[in-house]
């Protein structure tokens, strides 16, 4: 399948790419870090672009919100505790990882030539497994995306591991660097200044709106791209505004970080739990087939979501929905958590400083 | 009709990225914060109005519209809020804008420097 030189997406393709490699170039020659940190967020939203060009919306969705968004703001909180600066090093300690990375990227570049052209129909990845989910979802669950369908189910157990991998996350920052401040220790709002008002008001529009979104993502991922992991990381952005616009202490009233990593554990507890049940009614780990015992799915009005006529999968469309907002949870909470956790750093660094 | 309204919509999009690149080579060839903050914020918004307008041209009239009068409004929003954010930033952190020969070296006075000093 070759494709014609002045085809208008091979040349989209071209462009994209080649944004990425001086992107990245960029990245990599800048000493500065904070310069670094914005190159690599605009890396993100290029790639995401370019993800979006090839047609992997989940993907790109996840990479925009992941990538752009919320990485930005934890590098920046990094940036706060640190020197900001590269360390110039001795070129003689460069030459063996700057082999290694040659050897490294020559193999990647030699592994590229065995894989298939994009959108191959015979490639090994959508003539098996794809091409089966492709078959199977409408009839097995029901779920008009496949993405969905594919992570939230049939590979239900891979995306738990992938949920307690963040929990994890969650863990680990809040070991190094605590859950964050006491709310009483973060500085109030009026010591701010009140040159804020246009961010204030903005802002004020703004995070409502935001947090809808989310719960737009959230709803809509059975049905178009999106889902917990996506929505997750916004709701967190939105919590995440508010803390930087009003300032710690009222966003630390509002979501006190005590909330905020319980609820990190109930997202995990709910997805697991929800496999549980599924066990409890005689099924296996994570069968949504079994979440619902006979006489529990006997109630459910056969109109609920419409169409009374059409067979639905009521323990697909649950199981689904629960371990999606167990998936929320946990990232939303992560995220706050994993911020708190800088904030509550940068916190003291402020009063260390104060105190000298 | 539908093909004049496509030339027209192609048009506004083309105009509205060639504002955008204005845009860029501004913030590179501008001499201050303050007004590379203005050229990227101006044509940013007035970028996006261009290209947006000509989508919605190409488009069928009907919820893309209205998405993409959402998108605008969300854009218009947010852009001239992020740039008072920069310049405020700016502000606070000691840039001064340079102003013809003068350098504002107070807060608000403006005070004659030596002749063409940054």
């Amino acid at each position: 399948m070759t494709a014609p030189i002045l085809d208008a997406n091979f040349a989209l393709n071209v462009a994209l790419l080649l944004m990425l490699v001086v992107l990245a170039f960029a990245v990599v020659r800048t000493r500065s870090l904070l310069a670094a940190i914005l190159l690599l967020t605009v890396f993100s939203l290029v790639s995401a672009t370019w993800l979006m060009v090839m047609d992997a919306a989940d993907v790109a969705f996840t990479e925009a919100v992941v990538g752009a968004g919320i990485s930005t703001i934890v590098a920046l909180g990094a940036i706060l505790l640190t020197r900001g600066e590269v360390v110039r090093v001795n070129w003689k300690r460069q030459v063996v990882p700057g082999l290694l990375a040659v050897i490294v990227g020559g193999m990647l570049i030699y592994a590229v030539s065995a894989l298939p052209d994009f959108g191959d129909p015979a490639s090994p990845a959508n003539s098996h497994v794809g091409r089966s989910y492709l078959e199977t979802t409408k009839h097995d669950i029901g779920a008009p995306n496949v993405v969905t369908a594919v992570l939230g189910s049939y590979r239900g157990f891979d995306t738990l591991g992938e949920t307690v991998v963040i929990f994890a996350a969650c863990i680990g920052v809040a070991l190094m660097l605590g859950f964050g401040p006491r709310a009483t220790l973060a500085p109030a709002v009026d010591t701010l200044g009140d040159h804020h008002v246009v961010l204030r008001v903005v802002a004020k529009l703004l995070i409502p709106l935001i947090i809808l979104f989310a719960l737009y993502v959230q709803f809509h991922g059975d049905l178009g791209a999106g889902g917990g992991f996506q929505a997750g990381v916004i709701m967190a952005v939105a919590i995440i505004l508010h803390a930087l616009v009003f300032g710690l202490r009222d966003t630390m009233a509002a979501v006190p970080a005590r909330v905020a990593r319980t609820v990190a554990v109930l997202g995990v507890v709910l997805y697991a739990g929800v496999g549980i049940v599924c066990i409890a009614n005689g099924g296996g780990f994570l069968d949504y087939d079994y979440l619902f015992t006979p006489q529990v799915e006997a109630m459910i009005p056969p109109g609920l979501l419409g169409d009374p006529d059409h067979v639905h999968h009521w323990g697909q469309h649950f199981g689904i929905l629960f371990i999606e907002l167990g998936v929320l949870m946990t990232v939303a909470a992560t995220m706050v958590t994993i911020f708190y956790g800088f904030a509550g750093r940068t916190v003291d660094a402020i009063e260390a400083r104060a105190r000298t | 009709m539908v093909d004049a309204l496509n030339w027209i919509g192609g048009g506004f999009i083309v105009a509205g990225a060639l504002l955008s690149i204005l845009g860029a080579a501004g913030v590179l060839r501008f001499p201050d914060v303050y007004t590379r903050i203005h050229a990227a914020s101006l044509t940013d918004t007035g970028g996006a109005t261009l290209m947006l307008f000509g989508m919605g041209l190409l488009g069928p009239f009907g919820l893309i519209t209205l998405k993409l009068f959402l998108v605008w409004g969300f854009v218009m929003l947010t852009s001239p809020a992020a740039s008072n954010a920069l310049a405020n930033a700016a502000y606070s952190s000691g840039h001064r804008p340079r102003i013809g020969n003068f350098q504002i070296v107070g807060d608000d006075e403006p005070e004659p420097s030596s002749k063409g000093a940054p």
